[in-house]
């Protein structure tokens, strides 16, 4: 099992989320305790998969290689950038990375069924919170790729980052550079995207209509979730396809401050 | 008469001389007790209430004398003008009566001008924007405030120390640091009186105007702390008393927020059972906010944060518990009552200022305070909002910090409580008056006046004002759920996770503890705006003068492009108006024509006309307005008039089935037609209420039969949601009510008063719509219309109706039968020529009875008549469902007559 256990957050893929996503390291590092602790296996074969080992990994800067040790010895293993402080007992997943170019790691993807490392869709169903969330199944779904039941660290963080409130330094930021993922369009796409189910940018009128069955009380007849979505539909529709596209979807909620309505505070 | 009634008018006068002389004599003994006084002069016993009555009248006219000019209003706030008048008026009184009177007294002050200022605030606080920015509200009223009391007092102070400070002001440190904390808290009255008008962007304003009314707790803390200590004398101070009083803080805030909720809680609970006394609804929200106040106050806590938390909790709940119209009540209630207040506030701040016994004037100790609170302020608010922005979301810009510094006003709770202060105790009380009066004006006047312009320079942000969309109310839900779902995942329990289980407990317990039972099931936000935006729109539809509807006009709230357009339009109609709301017609441009307006006002005038007896014995009640009572009581008529009808109807309809053969109704159905076109011919084009469904029975003559009979058939699937049948079968269904209507049955419809001023009587906005479906029908040949017709009627029963809306809705077209008639009666026979009468033979008995009825009002052959058109629909359809329809046809076009 330790030898399958090599790899946990390297500096590179540090950085590379970081550069992605635009959290700091200190968020990475949280969110990425977070991201383990949700990855506890609901049964024992994958619990005991991913806790075989408490081990710390460093990066040897100077050698060019990872090394593992069980415990913390010395500082001089950690490489002088700040950006390692973090480094603390984590539970160590071999595969954080999956599908990177990173050649040690190919050998992992075929194995992916019950890697740890991956959090799977049960382990967020497993949040009793999210379980009473109307919208619960839904936000879910979006932070895993299409068709798959399992996501890694690096799109749980690209999930995530869509709420990054935006900051003042962003703003200037240079326009021809990818648009960030906090971007307003794409915290709007992100809220699009639980409506629109079959991926046809429309919200048609059953998608909008089944999220309002989620939304609104019991005590709201059909016929009357029906008229509200029509009348939603019809405030939005500009086209007249009776459908809500994503054009149509930005510009009724031009006015409303998605930049803040849409961003949550992560922990420093 | 004129002789007779100078004598009459000279007895009293007479009389008022005679008895002045006996009052004043009464008290002398011996004197025989005067006669019966016909006029008496009791100025004593009405003097207090007359003056109070005379000082609101005077304000309130002063309020429309100011706003007869925009430009004046628009330059400077009201509180300035009212301040400045108060001056004028108290120079006056000073004048003539040689000393100041009618001042700003404290108990006055606190007992009665201020709650309903904060109720106010309280109730009609934006919660979600409040609780948004609690975290920067709190600290900005606590921690900003003491900075505030502290540097100032203690600036002071050592201005006074450094000499600056006349010797004659004889104030001790503990004296300046009471004085900083009375002139430190920034007042929610002037704050409102200004913010309100500037217009600066939600989150602004919430911060400024939630610290202004959460500070009273450390303000009331410090005061009564510093007052004591000072009553004390510093010496006798120990350090457990400065605990004492940081505990105090804790007591007071903590406790007033206490009393309030308990409050909230009595009030929501209350509001809850008081469905057969709506009148006392609006009453009570008052006395409870009213009584945790004084309980408050009572219990020397803080009965500002006690008002304010009152309102705040007990909005949602008594909101959806109370009717309709106790909501406007205590809406406009509220509204005048704070206005009312606030503006006997300003101006006796004005009056109080005159009076030069009061105050000592030191310049050094006036113009160090102004400059102290200022800088103060400042430096405060950008040290909090430096820390406050570490943990913001949204971080407050430099702009806005300006706007907060500046926008921290002082007001009357400043001025009320240095009038408090004991003289004997604080000798320096007059220099204090002095002061506070100026930073009070210089606040108001000078930093009000300015304020606006320096928002307009600064380029704050503005709070925009649109209209709330149901996508947006959508759409923020959604947002608010996912992001409560991604701190769930992230696992950091941040705001929006214990909004979301507040959210939750309060759905679960808290609603259903405190809500009705019939309100908590309907209860949804998203449903109530939907709810709010369709009244919204038919409003402003009515009020645009509610006739629209171009030949376009299917646009509705349906989407003409689908290819069912007809049907989807129409079961909207029927949703919506099944539930309560109205349509949206904002789609809806306006095309009309002269003689859509000309039948529009004979409607008017009809309705207006026949409703009026029925109207007159319905507010006798004195407990209850309840048109209620008088609605389920038209109800009751209605539906047992339907009944009636439709047990006739399906006692018809047997014998009929059975009895007739199939052709015949056919041939009547074709009769009918060329009678139709007859009738049309004859008729040209003279304004006739029918003349439309007229026209559209002509067109529609060219149709098959055949197409009748699969659009009937269509009909009958769809029956049982109600209405939408007519959607499909449009134009038949609508030429056949037509027909029959206006030819052998014309007397039925016509008899029918207008569905539409039944439901104008509820609802302003319905009798327009009625005339909009008129046109439609008019010019489309289709009978959206007719459904909106129904559906308003349905909206009146509100939600229940849907259970059955086609009984529901007949009815209530049918409803009042005689009183047309007399109105309709001459023009019947000019409409009709008749010689298509006969020619359309149904059973011509009937016809004629019909006929004839319509002569005489008679109110028995309405029913034979009805049988036998009931009876032929049905032989075409053979469903009961479908001549149900066809008759709310008959009915709602008659009712649009």
């Amino acid at each position: 099992m330790g030898s399958r256990a090599s790899t946990l957050l390297r500096d590179e893929e540090l950085e590379e989320i970081k550069k992605e996503t635009g959290f700091s390291h200190s968020q990475i590092t949280r969110l990425y305790s977070r991201f383990t602790s949700l990855d506890k296996g609901e049964n024992g074969t994958l619990r005991a998969k991913k806790w075989v080992t408490l081990t710390l990994v460093y990066v040897d800067r100077e050698h060019g290689h990872r090394l593992a040790t069980p415990f913390p010895k010395q500082k001089d293993y950690v490489p002088e950038d700040p950006s390692c402080t973090w480094l603390k007992p984590f539970p160590v997943y071999r595969n954080s990375l999956r599908g990177s170019a990173e050649t040690d790691l190919t050998s992992t993807h075929e194995d992916t069924g019950l890697i740890p490392g991956l959090a799977h869709r049960e382990d967020f169903q497993r949040i009793p919170e999210l379980a009473i969330n109307p919208l619960g199944d839904r936000i879910i779904n979006a932070f895993f790729p299409e068709g798959e039941d399992q996501v890694n660290f690096r799109g749980f963080m690209r999930t995530l980052a869509h709420f990054r409130p935006i900051e003042d330094n962003e703003k200037s930021k240079d326009m021809n550079g990818p648009e960030p993922l906090n971007s307003r369009s794409n915290k709007l796409h992100f809220a699009f995207r639980l409506y629109d189910l079959d991926k046809d940018d429309k919200i048609s009128r059953d998608e909008l209509l089944q999220v309002l069955r989620m939304m609104v009380g019991v005590n709201i007849s059909d016929e009357q979730l029906g008229s509200i979505a029509d009348r939603t539909i019809q405030e939005a529709d500009q086209d007249g396809d009776s459908a809500i596209s994503f054009t149509e979807f930005v510009k009724v909620l031009e006015k409303v401050d998605v930049e803040q309505k849409m961003s949550i505070r992560f922990l420093h | 008469m004129l002789r007779v009634a100078l004598p009459l008018l000279g007895l009293p006068l007479a009389g008022a001389g005679t008895t002045e002389e006996p009052t004043l004599e009464l008290g002398s003994p011996g004197e025989p007790p005067p006669g019966l006084a016909l006029f008496r002069w009791q100025w004593h016993e009405v003097e207090a209430p007359y003056l109070v009555a005379l000082w609101i009248l005077v304000a309130s006219l002063a309020k429309i004398v100011f706003h007869l000019s925009r430009k004046v209003t628009s330059l400077v706030p009201e509180s300035c003008l009212l301040i400045l008048l108060g001056l004028v008026l108290g120079g006056i009184v000073l004048a003539v009566a040689k000393k100041a009177e009618y001042q700003l007294e404290p108990g006055t002050f606190f007992l009665f001008l201020l709650p309903p200022i904060v109720l106010d605030s309280g109730y009609f606080m934006p919660s979600r924007l409040f609780f948004d920015n609690l975290g920067a509200i709190l600290t900005y009223a606590v921690v900003g405030t003491l900075w505030n009391a502290f540097t100032t007092g203690a600036a002071l102070w050592g201005l006074q120390q450094a000499g600056l400070v006349a010797p004659r002001v004889q104030a001790g440190l503990l004296d300046f640091l009471l004085f900083g904390s009375l002139i430190s808290a920034v007042d929610p009255v002037a704050v409102l009186a200004v913010f309100e008008e500037v217009h600066v962007n939600e989150t602004l304003f919430i911060i400024v105007f939630g610290e202004s009314l959460l500070n009273d707790a450390v303000t009331v803390v410090l005061y009564k702390v510093c007052n004591s200590f000072v009553e004390m004398g510093s010496a006798n101070v120990q350090a457990t008393d400065y605990l004492k009083g940081v505990a105090s803080l804790f007591v007071v805030s903590l406790g007033g927020a206490a009393v309030g909720l308990v409050f909230a809680f009595l009030l929501a609970l209350t509001t809850r059972f008081t469905k057969r006394v709506r009148i006392i609804e609006p009453l009570l929200v008052f006395l409870l906010a009213y009584a945790a106040y004084l309980t408050a106050e009572m219990a020397s806590l803080s009965a500002i944060l006690a008002v304010t938390m009152c309102g705040l909790g007990c909005k949602k709940y008594v909101e959806a518990n109370i009717s309709h119209k106790s909501r406007t009540a205590v809406k406009y209630t509220m509204k005048t009552l704070a206005s009312c207040a606030e503006t006997v506030i300003f101006m006796l701040l004005g009056i109080s200022a005159v009076d030069s016994s009061k105050w000592a004037w030191d310049s050094g100790l006036v113009l160090g305070t102004l400059f102290f609170i200022l800088f103060f302020r400042a430096l405060g608010v950008v040290l909090q909002t430096w820390v406050l922005n570490q943990f913001r979301l949204v971080p407050l810009d430099k702009i806005d910090q300006v706007v907060m510094s500046y926008g921290g006003l002082r007001g009357a709770v400043a001025f009320a409580l240095v009038i408090l202060l004991d003289r004997t105790k604080v000798p320096a009380k007059d220099y204090f008056v002095a002061t506070t009066i100026v930073v009070v004006f210089f606040t108001v006047i000078v930093q009000g006046l300015t304020i606006k312009p320096l928002v307009k320079w600064l380029k704050v942000k503005r709070s925009e004002h649109h209209k709330p969309t149901l996508n947006q109310e959508l759409h923020e839900h959604t947002f608010d759920h996912i992001l409560a779902a991604v701190e769930d995942v992230v696992g950091h329990h941040g705001y929006h996770y214990w909004r979301d289980r507040w959210e939750q407990f309060d759905k679960k317990y808290l609603s259903q503890l405190l809500m009705r039972r019939s309100a908590y099931r309907i209860r949804d936000q998203i449903w109530d705006v939907y709810y709010r935006l369709n009244i919204r729109d038919a409003i402003s539809f009515v009020d645009q003068g509610g006739h629209v509807l171009s030949s376009t006009g299917l646009t509705l709230p349906s989407m003409p492009s689908r290819n069912s357009v007809a049907e989807t339009s129409v079961t909207n109609l029927l949703r919506e108006s099944g539930s309560g709301a109205c349509l949206d017609l904002q789609v809806i441009d306006t095309v009309r024509s002269g003689r859509d307006r000309e039948d529009a006002v004979m409607h008017h005038l009809l309705c207006g006309g026949l409703y009026k007896p029925r109207r007159r014995y319905k507010s006798c009640s004195r407990h209850f307005i309840s048109e209620d009572a008088q609605e389920r009581q038209d109800k009751e008529v209605f539906q047992q008039n339907m009944k009636r009808r439709l047990e006739t109807f399906k006692s018809t309809k047997h014998s009929i089935c059975f009895a007739k053969s199939k052709p015949r109704p056919r041939k009547a159905g074709h009769k009918k037609k060329d009678g139709v076109a007859n009738t049309e011919a004859a008729n040209g084009k003279s304004p006739r209420a029918l003349g439309f469904q007229d026209t559209a029975a002509v067109i529609l003559t060219v149709e098959s039969e055949e197409e009748e009979e699969s659009d009937s058939s269509e009909t009958e699937k769809e029956d049982d949601e109600g209405i939408i049948f007519v959607a499909r079968a449009t134009s038949e269904v609508l030429q056949e009510g037509k027909v029959s209507g206006s030819l052998e049955v014309c007397p039925s419809p016509r008899i029918i008063p207008p569905s539409p001023t039944c439901a104008e009587k509820e609802l302003p906005w319905k009798s327009g719509q009625g005339d909009l479906a008129v046109y439609v029908s008019s010019e489309t040949t289709k009978i959206v219309p007719v459904d909106m017709q129904t559906g308003w009627n349905q909206s009146i029963s509100s939600l229940e109706s849907l259970a059955s809306p086609p009984c529901t809705q007949a009815p209530t077209m049918s409803r009042l039968p005689p009183y047309p008639l007399a109105a309709e009666e001459p023009r019947a026979p000019l409409d009709l020529p008749p010689d298509p009468r006969p020619s359309f033979a149904f059973p011509p008995s009937l016809a004629k009875a019909g006929r004839s009825r319509s002569e005489s009002s008679a109110d028995i052959p309405r029913q034979q008549e009805l049988q036998p058109l009931m009876g032929h629909e049905d032989r075409t359809h053979l469903s009961p469902g479908t001549a149900n329809s066809h008759w709310c046809i008959q009915f709602s076009r008659s009712g649009r007559l």
